[in-house]
């Protein structure tokens, strides 16, 4: 796969000292002995910093994550091997100040085939996540913060562009944001009983474990922690509010997540009761990197971007948890 | 295949479900076993009065509910933004935080 590099860290040194230490890790027996593998960053983001060599991964965490909440969810991971990719160790390194993970490789859905994404396989595994016993200690969810996290960077970037036409881009933004209630806005714990999340579903956190052909598991536990669960849904929800995913991939996903259990929806009637305030939240989280992206590049929103904003700025007029009701296609009478 | 009275080479048509091999030269008809049978029935079924037309078509089953917040056509239909292909700005948002 190619690999994310969305915004290059402090990268060489970093990649250059992970991949030696997932070469120690591939090889543990001659860690110093030269070998023919090749060592390829998957992702270099702002967040995290991930290079594979042979069938081990290193992932150095982000400078912010919290060491003792770290190690939580990686054990929290190595319990549950059949749900999330179990680590190679639960043991944490250091390097370059940064926290260091081992996983074993596992297979991505393939980028250029998001058609061929396992969306039943994703719903059930988020489903049987949320009926797990909440392990003792695990911290929250970071859904939220991370929503909170997207929308400073917004008002940050405001600040420093000039002009009104951004902000009157990023006016819906900052609008529906606002009106979300406080527990979404990471401003107020989250409501309900606390279930098991993992907090940034989308199709980049499931891999074929083991590589090639193993079955799909979870990965990425820095976001994973107790909370609402239907904010694991909101993600694919949010793209089929948004005209983005179509029905029948929507359709899929919410099957699949009943068939399994999933307690985060009605098994009958109306998902959106439980799906509305975390699938705006999930949209207004896209639409403000949407909108920080294009002022950074100083070019205009796509049409993708622009169906986002456009879905933030109808929010305010629509009470939440208010469903549309069904209709049937175009052509036919009601 | 070739035609058993004449060699020339045969054509296959497809008459109401019947496979039908015609000789391109003699114009000839092969029919395979139980085809002749087959053809009897449809003309049975030709000459009797005409079957009841068939139900109205049904609507296309109901779009999935969506949030009214969400795009106006978004959710049924097929005037959302996915269409035939995806966009390549939504394909790289399948896959990021």
């Amino acid at each position: 796969m190619t690999a994310d590099t969305d915004t290059g860290a402090d990268a060489p040194a970093l990649i250059s000292a992970l991949a030696d230490r997932a070469k120690a890790a591939a090889h543990p027996r001659t860690p110093t002995a030269p070998c023919s593998c090749p060592s390829a960053p998957l992702a270099d983001r702002r967040d995290a910093t991930v290079v594979r060599h042979d069938a081990t991964v290193a992932k150095a965490h982000a400078p912010d994550t919290d060491p003792a909440a770290l190690t939580l969810r990686v054990t929290t991971a190595a319990r549950l091997p059949d749900l999330l990719l179990p680590p190679l160790t639960p043991d944490t390194a250091t390097l370059h100040d940064r926290l260091v993970t081992f996983w074993p490789y596992g297979v991505p859905v393939d980028p250029d085939d998001p058609d061929a994404a396992p969306w039943e396989a994703a719903a059930t595994l988020l489903a049987r996540l949320h009926r797990t016993h909440v392990p003792a200690g695990l911290p929250p969810m970071r859904g939220p913060a991370k929503a909170a996290r997207a929308l400073d960077r917004l008002q940050a970037t405001l600040r420093t562009t000039p002009g009104t036409t951004a902000h009157t881009a990023a006016r819906p933004v900052l609008d529906a944001w606002a009106a979300l209630p406080a527990w979404a806005r990471a401003q107020a714990p989250m409501p309900g009983p606390p279930a098991l999340c993992h907090g940034d579903l989308h199709l980049g956190q499931l891999v074929r474990h083991p590589a090639p052909d193993g079955p799909w598991k979870l990965i990425d536990v820095d976001d994973l922690g107790a909370g609402v669960p239907a904010w694991d849904l909101a993600r694919p929800a949010a793209w089929y509010a948004c005209g983005l995913l179509p029905p029948d991939e929507w359709t899929r996903f919410l099957t699949a997540y009943r068939r399994a259990g999933g307690p985060a929806v009605p098994a009958d009637g109306d998902p959106w009761t439980a799906l509305d305030v975390p699938a705006r939240a999930l949209t207004v989280q896209t639409a403000a990197r949407a909108v920080t992206k294009a002022l950074a590049a100083d070019r205009p929103l796509d049409e993708v971007e622009q169906a986002l904003v456009d879905a933030c700025a109808r929010m305010p007029s629509v009470a939440a948890g208010l469903p549309r009701p069904p209709r049937s296609a175009p052509g036919f009478p009601d | 295949m070739q035609c058993p009275k004449c060699h020339a080479p045969m054509h296959t048509y497809n008459r109401n479900g019947v496979q039908i091999e015609q000789c391109s030269g003699c114009r000839g008809i092969f029919l395979d076993y139980g085809e002749l049978e087959a053809l009897t029935r449809l003309e049975a079924q030709w000459s009797q009065p005409a079957p009841p037309p068939p139900p109205a078509p049904q609507a296309y089953p109901a779009a999935p509910p969506a949030p009214a917040w969400g795009a106006p056509h978004g959710g049924h239909g097929g005037h959302g933004h996915y269409g035939h292909q995806r966009h390549k700005s939504f394909g790289h948002m399948l896959f990021s935080s």
